[in-house]
């Protein structure tokens, strides 16, 4: 088993139709469909939805003072919305799900595996 | 590694091939072995070694003892052994060999039961793993060429114009994703293949174009070929795959008359037909007929049959045009793109002439691609606009990608006679 990461993005500037009270019901109602299948599999680890980035703050330390600013990164362009942690056999597994999750939501998802959650020898191919 | 477990060279072989045949022979097999070992050993780098380690002793006694009876079960012997030599070496190593006897028990060479049987589902899997769509187009074609073609790091980097250690760089991300993405090595589920097929399609027939546009790297026509027949030979129901093989093989007979005596291009009209490889043709042409049989007509097969009514003409003259517009126009039903449109409206020009097909071609939005503004200089020429023609072709000189084609369009196109670019030389 492998542990990935599937991930949606908001992207800076970028206009989007607001959903209707309907179209987002419907939305969660798939999602929630997805959730269950993907609990019902053993592939389900964790999930959530965050805030809008406006919420964020950002903290650095430097020479052992943090320095806290408001807002996301400023230089990325394009901000973490939601994820999906899962387990999957492989590759195509994880893509099988996150095909689901787009259609559902109507946006793009990226896949990218954790680091050392892979169990199996020499890992990979 | 004890060295009984290398199979002794035949006694009757004749001894002393030189180097260069063992690296032939050698690239020739290794793909097979680098492939069955992926699958026993679970790692793409440890395979490559072994793999390559084998090579070594290849050339060390393949020149004395002679080529063994069975090279490929050879150095897939020889490789395997120094994988597990190399295993025992290591702490980690000792674990993995440990798991692998675990799940290869009783069988005292590691998990490698057949050599034969499910050695060519092994090089199937390693060409879907290579040609995975979460690799990059670039990254696809160089692991296919290393992996599967046998081809030296060194080699794939010249076959692309890019330098080694590029290559070497791109090489690794690859199999560094492959490893921590846990790409997949198998053949995909029925329902993915269509879509999974397509990258590894493309990707044979990009090593072939590759080859094409470069006569100084015989290599990649010839591997392409390979590469479409052991896929043709593991995929018999799919008809895209005999198409492209019969599309490449049919390219292919044309080759030696491409080019002229001082390297310029040799388009269709202008070729000589006598040097077109006639097995080559027979076979592409039979594959043809088995495809229109089973009549499930995909892009590769159309344009395989494209090819293989050009190959039945004599001469230029003869050819059947009205066959090739229709052919042209079940490809765009399948295939709507403007370059597709393109190659019809050039066989339009041949059926209806340059009028007709000056219309079709005006329509399309291909500025900057070299072959639009070869046919359209070729269509303004024979439309007897000559200065216009004349500007066009400096156009598509300044555009085309090698010094055959810029040499073909400079001397504006076909001389003497009206002139004919064609897609399909």
């Amino acid at each position: 088993m492998t542990r990935y990461l599937l991930s949606t993005h908001t992207v800076e500037g970028e206009q989007r139709e607001p959903m209707s009270e309907e179209q987002m019901r419907e939305t969660y109602q798939r999602l929630a469909t997805i959730e269950q299948e993907m609990s019902a599999s053993g592939a389900w680890v964790f999930s959530a939805r965050l805030h809008e980035p406006e919420t964020a703050t950002v903290v650095r330390v430097a020479g052992g003072d943090a320095l806290t600013t408001d807002g996301p990164f400023a230089e990325s362009k394009e901000h973490l919305a939601g994820f999906y942690m899962i387990d999957a056999q492989d590759l195509d597994a994880a893509l099988g799900w996150a095909a689901k999750v787009s259609e559902a939501i109507g946006r793009p998802i990226e896949v990218r595996p954790f680091a050392g959650f892979t169990d199996e020898p020499g890992g990979g191919a | 590694m004890s060295p009984a477990a290398v199979p002794e060279g035949d006694l009757d072989a004749p001894a002393g091939i030189d180097p260069a045949q063992v690296g032939r022979i050698f690239r020739e097999q290794s793909g097979r072995s680098v492939a069955a070992l992926i699958r026993v050993l679970g790692d793409i780098d440890l395979a490559e070694d072994a793999v390559q380690d084998a090579f070594a002793v290849a050339l060390r006694r393949w020149p004395t003892d002679g080529l063994p009876p069975n090279p490929g079960g050879w150095i897939t012997t020889t490789a395997r052994n120094r994988a597990i030599d190399r295993l025992r070496r290591e702490s980690r190593g000792r674990e993995l060999l440990a798991e692998l006897a675990l799940l290869a028990p009783g069988d005292e060479e590691v998990g490698m039961t057949e050599e034969e049987g499910p050695v060519d589902d092994d090089r199937l899997r390693l060409i879907f793993t290579c040609c995975h769509p979460a690799l990059s187009g670039e990254a696809q074609v160089a692991l296919t060429l290393r992996l599967l073609g046998g081809l030296s790091t060194e080699e794939v980097a010249r076959a692309f114009l890019v330098a080694e250690p590029t290559m070497a760089k791109r090489l690794v991300r690859a199999k560094n994703k492959i490893k921590a993405a846990r790409i997949p090595y198998r053949v995909p589920a029925d329902h993915d293949l269509p879509s999974r097929l397509a990258p590894v399609l493309a990707v044979i027939y990009l090593i072939y174009n590759a080859g094409l546009a470069r006569p100084e790297e015989p290599l990649l026509c010839a591997e392409a070929i390979r590469l479409a027949r052991i896929l043709s030979a593991l995929m018999r129901d799919e008809p895209e795959v005999a198409g492209l093989l019969a599309l490449l093989l049919l390219t292919e007979s044309r080759r030696p008359a491409r080019l002229r005596a001082n390297g310029s291009l040799a388009v269709l009209a202008e070729q000589d037909r006598a040097l077109w490889d006639r097995p080559l043709i027979d076979e592409g042409q039979a594959i043809v007929r088995r495809c229109l049989r089973r009549n499930h007509p995909g892009p590769y097969q159309l344009q395989a049959a494209i090819n293989a009514v050009h190959a039945d003409a004599t001469t230029f003259e003869e050819t059947d045009w009205q066959q090739i517009v229709a052919l042209y126009d079940r490809l765009l039903e399948l295939a709507p793109t403007p370059v597709v449109a393109l190659n019809r409206a050039i066989a339009v020009g041949e059926l209806d002439g340059p009028v007709a097909a000056f219309e079709l071609v005006a329509e399309l939005d291909l500025e900057g691609y070299q072959p639009f503004h070869a046919a359209r200089a070729d269509l303004l020429q024979r439309l007897g606009r000559a200065e216009e023609a004349a500007r066009e072709y400096e156009l598509a000189a300044a555009l085309a990608p090698t010094e055959a084609e810029r040499e073909f369009l400079r001397r504006g196109g076909r001389a003497g006679r009206r002139s004919r670019p064609s897609a399909a030389s």
